[in-house]
């Protein structure tokens, strides 16, 4: 299986992430000067090959030290679900963030940034079509069943009017590079996040980090800028507003201070000068939306939601839910509120609607997909199953509806018995799984406790559909610090890095 | 604002000042125990340090015998006991972190960065090593913390809020803190006393007065030697004394006004009483009157001060 550096056009033998071999500082023992082995850089990167091969360790460790300290003081954690300790103050803890970027040229930008919007587009486009005439289904390309039997399907969503038909207005779409049927590397989407999906502020921070770190770098690399991303974000909310509404007021809904992505919310609040609002705070009154303030009730028009579907009304959904509002989903069906994302928007990114995806693009848009699917057996189909029972050891199988990494199975870094116990699960519930082959994400040089060494990575851009559809060049660049571990999630250990998109 | 952010900033703000305060005490009790004074003396001292925030009884559970050591360690690190220091500036930092967005980035990372801190320092053992220097840091502190909030945040209603926190704590506990350190002279200390009384209560007093910051300027207003009716003015009546009560309800009344809405007029004008009783009053009235009495009554009306605006603007308003 071939392995593809960022950086390197071809990683020296024995040097692949998961060859246990470490790119080194040469000399790095024997004292005498600091070299990197360099050979074969990839042109974009190779300005910054050079900067760093005069970057001393300690200077590099010195870095690191004060990039932790900053993320500790300003507060940029995140809780890990179960884990507890006596003071509380040991389940807040940094995502690890890795000093090299991930740099990616501008033409590959430019082919990722129309593929998306061309994904995104055509899923939101399949959304609104799910929820009114279901064109789709007519037309036989997708199951009935497998739109409708889905759990992520929302029935109260039907018929319901959506501001530009947008039902994804931040969409994270995960996108991996590796070796293509033509032995090049391409970009691929590995699963759309049409829900709630987290990590821009990361994508944010890890910047303000790299440029307050590494100032001369910015002007020497005309790195593309992100930090207008809230600006974009606000724009895209108020546009989403009813048109009832011409001033809109926007809050952010989190379900509070103890969920994994509170420092996000906050940020995102704190950076558009909304309200950051709880369920509790919020309450519904003739079909229309108030927020609880100093001053009395106030209306609230947009509400963007980093709660889940099932806990938003426990009128309509969980009943026992505390993070929502009895009576939102009323308000919303009326036309007096706007959820973004919108509610019922997973039965888009489930893993099992996710390979109808290309033909989605050709049906709704009329255009070949700009971005390819990575090749997936349907556990549902019997030859798929068979196929996959019968390589287990080889593939990457997913639960349909997890997420963050828990739940799947990495055939190649499992034992014999995890591959067991999945494949007695996978047989129980075959319709419950998806496989695709291991892919060998792209690698790129991080640095780690031993040096530099390359490391598995991906990377999430963030899709925004109101009036138009746009983006920053950028996203969040995830990175799998375990030797050899494909698994980039913050909550299995992974990290992340700045990505520039050159302007040249 | 929202009521809840509004409510977060409140006790943000007060739970830094009662931090702040219970370091001044702490360390004046324990500066106060350097010198050579009768034990029975130290012993008043440090039990009038738990009387003040009304804990003898958790730490007689506890700790049973009153000791320096276990009262400073139940009074810092402990975080069972919740006025602790340690347990003040979690609670300030949790609330911050409730509504981190409502505040600057300077602001919230101050808080914070107490929090980092002040673990850190309790794990090192410096508060053993060095406990004056420990307290110095905790006031400190606070100073920032109120210093960046006032030179960082727009002058809204956030600012508001956190301010009527900070003054209605500090009237709070700068009366606990007259009403129990009045109690503890046992002799009658408006009176005729022995040389060597007198020059028990020099210390007496001082001690007070520099836990308050108010030893300088009790020089400076009265230039006289310090009597106990003029270390009353000072912390009771005197507008420009910054800990003073009337110091403290004149912002109280200010930060109230700004905030003003279609319920909180009753709030407001027991406010105002509150402060001309102050504006108005005598120390010799007062003392006459009896202090502990006048001071009893106060921390009441305080006390009800603080339900009445949590009622008009932090617990939500009803539709």
């Amino acid at each position: 299986m071939q392995n593809f550096d960022e950086m390197y056009a071809e990683l020296p033998a024995g040097q692949s992430p998961s060859g246990g071999v470490q790119l080194q500082f040469q000399g790095q023992s024997q004292g005498g000067q600091r070299q990197f082995q360099a050979q074969g850089v990839r042109p974009h990167y190779k300005g910054y090959a050079q900067w760093l091969a005069r970057q001393s360790g300690e200077t590099m460790r010195a870095r690191r030290d004060e990039a932790e300290m900053i993320f500790r003081r300003v507060g940029i954690t995140f809780a890990v679900y179960g884990a507890k300790d006596e003071n509380g103050a040991g389940t807040e803890r940094l995502i690890p963030f890795d000093l090299i970027p991930r740099i990616i040229p501008a033409a590959e930008w430019a082919a990722l940034e129309r593929g998306l919007v061309q994904r995104v587009t055509a899923l939101n486009r399949f959304l609104h079509d799910v929820y009114h005439e279901q064109e789709i289904i007519q037309a036989g390309i997708i199951p009935a069943q497998q739109i409708l039997g889905n759990v992520q399907f929302r029935k109260e969503m039907m018929g319901v009017y959506t501001p530009h038909r947008v039902y994804s207005h931040i969409a994270g779409v995960d996108i991996v590079r590796a070796c293509n049927a033509k032995g090049e590397g391409e970009y691929f989407v590995l699963e759309d996040n049409l829900r709630v999906p987290s990590g821009v502020s990361y994508m944010l921070e890890d910047r303000k980090m790299m440029m307050r770190l590494f100032p001369d770098l910015f002007s020497s690399y005309r790195v593309a800028p992100v930090m207008h991303y809230p600006d974009l974000l606000l724009e895209t909310l108020r546009a989403s507003a009813q048109p009832g509404a011409p001033d809109p007021t926007v809050v952010v809904l989190t379900p509070g201070m103890y969920n994994s992505a509170y420092f996000e919310h906050a940020f995102l609040a704190q950076q558009m000068g909304v309200e950051l609002v709880e369920g509790q705070d919020l309450f519904v009154k003739d079909r229309y939306v108030y927020m609880r303030t100093t001053r009395g009730p106030r209306r609230v028009d947009v509400i963007y939601r980093r709660v889940d579907d099932d806990f938003l009304d426990p009128s309509v959904f969980r009943s026992t839910s505390t993070l929502g509002c009895d009576g939102l989903v009323d308000a919303y069906r009326a036309g007096n509120v706007t959820i973004c994302n919108a509610i019922g928007a997973g039965v888009a990114d489930d893993k099992s609607i996710y390979p109808y995806v290309p033909q989605m693009i050709e049906f709704y848009l009329g255009e070949k997909p700009i971005l390819s699917n990575v090749p997936t057996f349907a556990c549902r189909n019997p030859d798929d199953l068979k196929y996959v029972l019968g390589n287990l050891k080889d593939l990457v199988v997913k639960e349909v509806h997890g997420a963050g990494g828990y739940g799947m199975l990495v055939g190649p870094a499992s034992t014999q018995q995890e591959i067991e116990d999945f494949r007695k699960a996978l047989q129980a519930n075959p319709g419950g799984y998806i496989a695709q082959p291991t892919l060998s994400l792209s690698s790129c040089p991080t640095f780690v406790e031993s040096g530099i060494a390359p490391r598995h990575i991906d990377l999430r851009p963030f899709v925004l559909s109101g009036k138009d559809v746009q983006m920053v060049p950028g996203g969040l660049t995830r990175v799998a610090l375990k030797e050899g571990s494909l698994v980039v999630n913050s909550s299995q250990g992974g990290g992340t890095k700045d990505t520039w998109i050159l302007e040249v | 604002m929202l009521s809840r952010t509004a409510d977060h900033l409140f006790w943000m703000s007060r739970y830094t000042e009662r931090a702040e305060n219970t370091a001044r005490m702490l360390d004046v009790n324990y500066q106060t125990s350097l010198l050579p004074q009768s034990a029975a003396v130290a012993q008043v001292g440090w039990q009038g340090l738990l009387s003040i925030s009304e804990l003898v009884p958790d730490y007689t559970a506890k700790h049973g015998e009153i000791t320096p050591g276990s009262v400073m360690e139940f009074m810092v690190k402990d975080q069972g006991n919740a006025s602790s220091i340690v347990s003040c500036l979690k609670a300030a930092r949790e609330n911050a972190r409730a509504v981190r967005g409502s505040l600057t980035t300077e602001a919230w990372e101050t808080q914070n960065q107490t929090w980092l801190e002040v673990n850190r320092m309790l794990g090192a053992g410096e508060f053993e090593r060095d406990p004056g220097q420990f307290f110095e840091w905790v006031k400190f502190r606070s100073h920032l913390s109120r210093g960046v909030t006032a030179g960082t945040m727009l002058m809204d209603e956030a600012l508001h809020f956190m301010r009527l926190g900070t003054f209605l704590e500090r009237a709070d506990n700068t009366a606990r803190l007259v009403d129990v350190k009045f109690h503890a002279v046992q002799s009658d200390f408006f009176g005729a006393a022995s040389e060597k009384d007198q020059e028990y209560d020099f210390y007496h007093w001082s001690a007070i007065l520099r836990s308050v910051s108010g030893f300088e300027i009790y020089r400076k207003v009265y230039r006289d030697v310090i009597k106990p009716e003029r270390v009353a003015d000072l912390l009771i009546l005197r507008a420009d004394m910054p800990r003073s009560l009337h110091a403290s309800l004149n912002e109280v009344v200010s930060n109230l006004a700004m905030v003003a809405n279609d319920q909180s007029a009753e709030t407001q004008r027991r406010a105002g009483k509150l402060r001309a009783d102050l504006q108005y009053g005598h120390i010799d009235e007062i003392l006459a009157n009896g202090l502990h009495a006048f001071l009893t009554q106060f921390l009441d009306r305080v006390n009800e001060l603080g339900g009445r605006i949590s009622r008009d603007f932090l617990v939500p308003v009803r539709s």
